[in-house]
């Protein structure tokens, strides 16, 4: 609305500025008008922030301090009730599996996507026939659509016809109930986390390399420094800044997983792949009877240690953006 | 020893990282692989233990259902992802100009508002939107699944504007000014021609990320008339458990977009994955 209402308010601008342009004390004035232009500009991304992230953020605060029901949800009437829905989150039997499930799944996701993407980063970074294209190609299971990764996975984890237990038995390993056992349903869905978060690590990673001077291997080489000392004196602490953004970037990442464990497992057998996200999921969407203040309340909780993390990111982007 | 490796770059004695390069490689990709096997492997096969390894005795049959059944989700997923990523660049190009060429008081602000929306996990955003769509009447409806999608890519557009345009020399703007052009002017006919390779880069992101959306399609638009690809798989794996190679071919018919972008625009996508680290 504002902008464009804004607009003939910049029309008359151009003209003195054809003086501006030759001198300076007309630029004095340029600021305000320049202000005018440049809010004109962000107006309605500004618009688009309230409307459709604060709004929704603000809803999700409003569903998750009432008692809604289906009924109230629609005529809106639904009684204030406080931190009840919050309380009634913590007693649940859920609860503390659900935060386990979550830490867990992260920190096993954010340990070995960066280990195999950092061990893969380093080898690419090395001259060879075919390592553009190849490091190209491991770009494939990020810009794979979720879905289409997760039944992937659903499919070759399947106890009876998948291939990865005919692969086990082909080295004798009896077959391993990867989706429908709740002691492996955790570790399926991280292995596949893991397989969709590698590329974004390689490639993060691999820029991050590319910015190291070779003179520094060179040097180090000539100091008789082999490959292993190179790697832990050289690459790894010069790394440390990428390293630092890549692994916040992934912590802020992983907490919010949902589609890869709803669509393997929807967190079963019996909540043993449950995280806070398919979880808040389950409570709003996955019941004939919907809690959508307790489902609010979660993923409440879950924005919180997102943006916690978040600001984490922020402050050290801008550490290393000054230094 | 250790000097002439570095310099030593011969093909000849660099074969064997290329292999383990294509080793490496091939493990990585074995699920695509398995999808596309899986695809083609014909109904009595699907639960043969130990599973075919190539397949020998393809079948075309899942591609057939998709071409019955799935052509209206395809259409669906097309709409939508053109739309977001017209939505995208329009509110996304000015607000990077902005920033970028502007410097507008309160940017500082408004550019870590924008870092912050991103670590919101959708879902949360979901449930949001659920609960206004329901008293607007939107659910189910395309346009709402577009608004909603486009919130996956705004910001990090922004980002990806921002960071281009700041490259814009600054004497070409001021030219532009001394030859009469207002901002708008300028905008339209010098800085957006200029920001092709931007535009090009926030489309593809916008686009793949609402083709592959599922959080949103899921909770906004499941059960209406109109839904994408994503719930095309979905209701498959939900109805038809048998059917592995249907749901296969649609998940190979669905990744074509990911495929096409990657061949054919390859170095973009390099870039906007690190040009400031973000992703969804």
């Amino acid at each position: 609305m504002s902008h464009t209402t804004q607009v003939p308010h910049r029309r008359p601008v151009p003209e003195p500025s054809g003086a501006a342009a030759t001198a300076p004390p007309p630029a004095r004035r340029r600021p305000t008008s320049q202000q005018w232009a440049a809010w004109a500009f962000l107006a309605p991304v500004t618009l688009y922030l309230a409307l459709f992230y604060a709004y929704p953020l603000y809803r999700n605060i409003d569903l998750s301090l009432r008692d809604y029901t289906v009924r109230s949800f629609v005529q809106g009437d639904a009684p204030f009730t406080g931190l009840e829905n919050y309380r009634t989150v913590l007693d649940d039997p859920t609860f503390v599996p659900a935060l386990l499930h979550t830490v867990v799944f992260t920190a096993v996701c954010l340990v070995f996507q960066y280990a195999i993407g950092l061990a893969l980063a380093v080898f690419f970074n090395q001259h060879f026939r075919l390592s553009a294209t190849l490091r190209a190609l491991f770009l494939v299971p990020w810009l794979l659509p979720l879905i289409v990764s997760a039944s992937t996975w659903s499919w070759m984890l399947n106890s009876d016809s998948g291939v990865v237990n005919a692969l086990l038995s082909a080295v004798g390993v009896g077959p391993v109930n990867w989706l429908t056992s709740p002691s492996w349903s955790l570790t399926s869905v991280i292995i596949a986390n893991i397989w969709i978060g590698v590329p974004f690590n390689l490639v993060v990673l691999y820029s991050g390399l590319q910015s190291i001077p070779a003179s520094l291997y060179e040097a180090a080489a000539l100091d008789g420094a082999n490959a292993w000392q190179r790697f832990w004196r050289v690459t790894f602490p010069l790394l440390r800044p990428v390293s630092a953004i890549t692994l916040l970037l992934g912590l802020v990442y992983t907490l919010k997983v949902f589609d890869i464990i709803w669509i393997m497992t929807k967190g079963g057998p019996a909540d043993s792949s449950t995280t806070f996200a398919t979880w808040s999921y389950q409570l709003g969407f996955g019941n004939l009877l919907p809690a959508f203040g307790p489902g609010a309340a979660v993923g409440n909780l879950l924005v919180v240690a997102a943006l916690v993390f978040g600001l984490i990111y922020v402050r050290v982007q801008r550490k290393q953006a000054l230094s | 020893m250790n000097p002439m490796n570095l310099t030593n770059r011969s093909p000849s004695r660099t074969w064997w990282k290329t292999a383990i390069g294509l080793l490496l490689t091939a493990v990585m990709l074995f699920p695509v692989y398995w999808m596309l096997n899986v695809s083609f492997t014909p109904e009595r096969d699907m639960r043969k233990s130990p599973p075919d390894l190539f397949p020998a005795q393809g079948t075309l049959d899942g591609y057939r259902r998709v071409l019955d059944e799935q052509l209206p989700y395809l259409a669906t997923s097309l709409v939508i992802g053109l739309g977001t990523v017209a939505l995208t660049v329009a509110l996304a190009a000015p607000a990077g100009y902005a920033l970028a060429k502007l410097r507008p008081r309160g940017g500082g602000i408004l550019n870590f508002v924008l870092l912050a929306a991103q670590m919101i996990p959708g879902i949360i955003m979901a449930m949001g939107f659920y609960a206004i769509y329901l008293s607007l009447g939107l659910l189910q409806s395309v346009p709402g699944l577009i608004v909603a999608d486009s919130t996956l890519a705004v910001p990090f557009a922004v980002l990806i504007f921002t960071a281009f345009m700041s490259g814009i020399p600054g004497e070409l703007l001021q030219a532009a000014k001394t030859d009469g052009a207002g901002p708008l002017r300028t905008f339209w006919s010098v800085v957006l021609p200029m920001s092709r390779n931007a535009v090009v880069t926030v489309s593809l992101f916008a686009f793949l990320w609402s083709w592959s959306d599922f959080v949103f399609a899921g909770t906004l638009v499941n059960g209406g008339a109109h839904e994408p690809i994503t719930l095309g798989i979905y209701h498959y794996i939900g109805n038809n458990n048998q059917e592995w190679n249907a749901i296969m071919a649609t998940a190979v018919v669905a990744s074509l977009p990911a495929a096409v972008i990657l061949v054919l625009a390859q170095r973009y996508v390099a870039a906007g994955v690190t040009a400031g680290a973000v992703k969804d």
